[in-house]
């Protein structure tokens, strides 16, 4: 830890990243969180999962939300997307208040969900479909999308043949050919390789630079969090409340090199304060009974 | 080699599964042939030779063993000449090649009185018997399962009465289904329909809420609607499944098939068998019984065979050419858009 003593503080910008921050405050809002709350209700009375959020989202933001597993990430997204019912609060996309499910928020979730008797283009076609368009017109517009997003030689398998990787950039196309104002992602890159998911995040930034849409992006992981945000959401469980919202100061274009710069480092050593908070109570050593024999040791 | 073949859920090759397959044949018509054959092995009957000084023995005459032995007995201790015979089975088990024999010659036999059937004709007419049962059934058990699937309400609405139903044999209703239909096909093919429906519901209702809600939940965020959500994801992704519950169904269709031809005026197989059982030509009723299971083995043959084109996405045992291809592009796609310009778009 003694590299990160030096660190800067994770608030200080350069005059460019203000810059930057200052233009997106300037556009429109296009998804606003406001004062959203959940319970649910268990056995022994009811539990909230999620208590008081706020957020609002202006046009083009990338924003992840990030917590400890169980904090509510799950139950935010589905609100958003309307999968799920809020107990309070209320939800509005281009500040018209919306509820249930509707195209205008495309969500890519982390099991894929691809339909498995269509193919890759004709995934891609649903959304238009459902939309409308007329086959041919939605059938060349989802080839498109299929080039875009590197999968043009791969137009016509199904989703069974392909790997991990490819399967969550379909469903990636699948959301954006939609054209939603919003993409909602839970943890798409979770279920991924470290070599995979690495590859997948700096090509959803690519996607993003060069398609008008606005990102809601869950995940676990600080550097896939610090790595894509513009800002970070950062929830407590138990129950789900935000802790705090950072803007990070990373300049863009991002590049994975960049993971090794202060800015970077700065922001995530915040991020594990948070998420890691030092306790007061260390957690209990384990009961190991040894079996190795002594003299085995490897420490 | 039997340990490899052991091995739990372990698939076999191809020249396995073929050797495995005739044997499943060969080994029952083994044993019927070795006990056909060789009569000391079971042949509890004797098969009079010579009737001897016995005057109501007529020779080709089957008559119990122990009979035999006590008649055989008695005129020696008669001082009579005794009857001779030897080891046979039971009329009703006739040897495998007699079977074979009448598998030919049970369709070229003209039926004994005017009016009874062909056997060509009585397959036909419980061909028949059977498809429109099971189509009377599927038109409207597909669309309510699904239906009883998709929303819980008309499930709830459903399922209860049809579980009801359920357990009432088929067979009961023949006699008002006569009173209803009259005594020729309809009634026959009512009863395959309630055989077949009250099942059909439930087994298609739990085949559609099986599919994977995720894709519901997908659909609804690009913009699908009820009607869109039923017809365009809950009824395909379930097809297949609905096509293999549907190969089983007709199967119970098929074993209701006795019990509706003797409803009424008996037709069909069943009229044939029966027939063919009260002039004691039990090679007949054995090589009927068999075409039975050559109908039914080849239909689910064949829509397993068709099943299989139907749906290429869910062949889980994908060519290995395509499945080489398909990893070799994976493993090189992996390094081949990282530093590939993308396209802008308008
Ligand atoms: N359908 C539900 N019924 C009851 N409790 C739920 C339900 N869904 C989620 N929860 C609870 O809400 C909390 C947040 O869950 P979730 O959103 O899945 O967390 P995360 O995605 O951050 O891991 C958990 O404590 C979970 O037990
Ligand atoms: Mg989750």
């Amino acid at each position: 830890m003694n590299t990160t003593d030096h660190l800067p503080d994770y608030r200080e910008q350069s005059p460019e990243v203000a810059a930057r921050f200052a233009k997106i405050k300037e556009r429109p809002v296009v998804l606003e969180i406001d004062h959203l709350g959940r319970q649910f209700a268990g056995e022994h009375g009811s539990v909230t999962a999620l208590r008081d959020i706020n957020l609002k989202i202006h046009r083009r933001e990338l924003v992840c939300v990030i917590g400890p597993s169980g904090c509510g990430k799950s139950t935010l997204i589905r609100i958003v997307a309307g999968l799920d019912q809020a107990t309070s609060g209320r939800l509005l996309v281009d500040g018209k208040e919306v509820s249930g499910p509707g195209p205008d928020r495309g969500m890519v979730f982390q099991g894929y969900t691809l339909f498995p008797w269509l193919t890759v283009t004709q995934n891609i076609m649903f959304g238009l479909e459902m939309q409308g368009r007329a086959k041919t017109s939605a059938r060349s517009e989802a080839e498109q999308w299929a080039d875009l997003v590197g999968l043009g030689r791969f137009k016509d398998n199904y989703p069974a043949q392909l790997s991990g990787g490819m399967k969550q950039r379909t469903a990636i196309a699948r959301a954006l050919a939609a054209n939603p104002r919003v993409l909602l992602m839970d943890e798409p890159f979770g279920a991924l390789d470290a070599q995979t998911r690495c590859q997948m995040q700096s090509h959803l930034l690519e996607i993003w630079r060069n398609v008008d849409v606005t990102i809601l992006f869950i995940t676990h992981d600080l550097d896939e969090a610090v790595f894509l945000a513009d800002r970070i959401l950062v929830l407590k469980a138990n129950p789900g409340e935000v802790q705090e919202i950072i803007e990070v100061p990373v300049p863009r274009p991002r590049r994975i090199d960049q993971i090794h710069s202060p800015e970077f480092l700065a922001t995530r050593r915040r991020l594990d304060e948070l998420i890691h908070p030092k306790s007061e109570h260390p957690p209990e050593p384990l009961p190991i009974i040894r079996l190795t024999q002594a003299g085995d040791d490897v420490e | 080699m039997p340990n490899r073949l052991l091995n739990v859920r372990q698939e076999l090759t191809t020249r396995v599964r073929v050797v495995l397959t005739v044997l499943a044949f060969l080994l029952p018509l083994g044993v019927w042939s070795l006990v056909s054959y060789v009569p000391v092995i079971w042949g509890p009957m004797i098969k009079v030779t010579e009737s001897g000084d016995v005057s109501w023995l007529k020779p080709g005459q089957l008559m119990d063993r122990h009979e035999f032995a006590a008649q055989v007995d008695k005129t020696i201790a008669e001082g009579k000449a005794p009857p001779a015979g030897k080891r046979a089975n039971p009329i009703f088990l006739p040897a495998p090649h007699e079977v074979g024999r009448a598998l030919y010659t049970a369709f070229t036999t003209k039926p004994v009185l005017k009016g009874d059937k062909w056997l060509h004709e009585s397959i036909w007419t419980s061909i028949r018997t059977i498809f429109w049962g099971f189509v009377i059934s599927s038109a409207v058990g597909v669309p309510l399962g699904i239906l009883c699937g998709a929303f819980f309400s008309i499930s709830r609405l459903t399922e209860p009465f049809v579980d009801f139903v359920r357990y009432m044999p088929a067979p009961a209703f023949g006699a008002l289904m006569v009173a209803v239909f009259g005594i020729h096909l309809e009634p026959k093919v009512a009863i395959i329909v309630i055989g077949t429906f009250f099942q059909q519901v439930l087994v298609v209702a739990n085949t559609v809420r099986k599919v994977d809600g995720g894709l519901l939940e997908a659909a609804q965020t690009l913009g699908a609607r009820r009607r869109q959500l039923v017809l365009r994801v809950l009824l395909p992704a379930s097809l297949p499944d609905l096509y293999n519950d549907l190969r089983i169904l007709l199967g119970w269709a098929w074993t209701y098939l006795v019990v509706a031809e003797v409803v009424g005026v008996s037709s069909g197989i069943t009229f044939f068998i029966n027939q063919q059982a009260k002039y004691r030509n039990f090679d007949n009723v054995y090589a009927a019984i068999l075409i039975i299971g050559f109908i039914g083995l080849t239909t689910d043959m064949a829509l397993g065979f068709i099943g299989r084109r139907l749906f290429p996405w869910k062949d889980n045992r994908p060519s290995r050419l395509r499945n080489f291809i398909v990893r070799l592009f994976a493993a090189r796609d992996i390094c081949a858009f990282a530093d590939k310009p993308l396209v802008v778009k308008a």
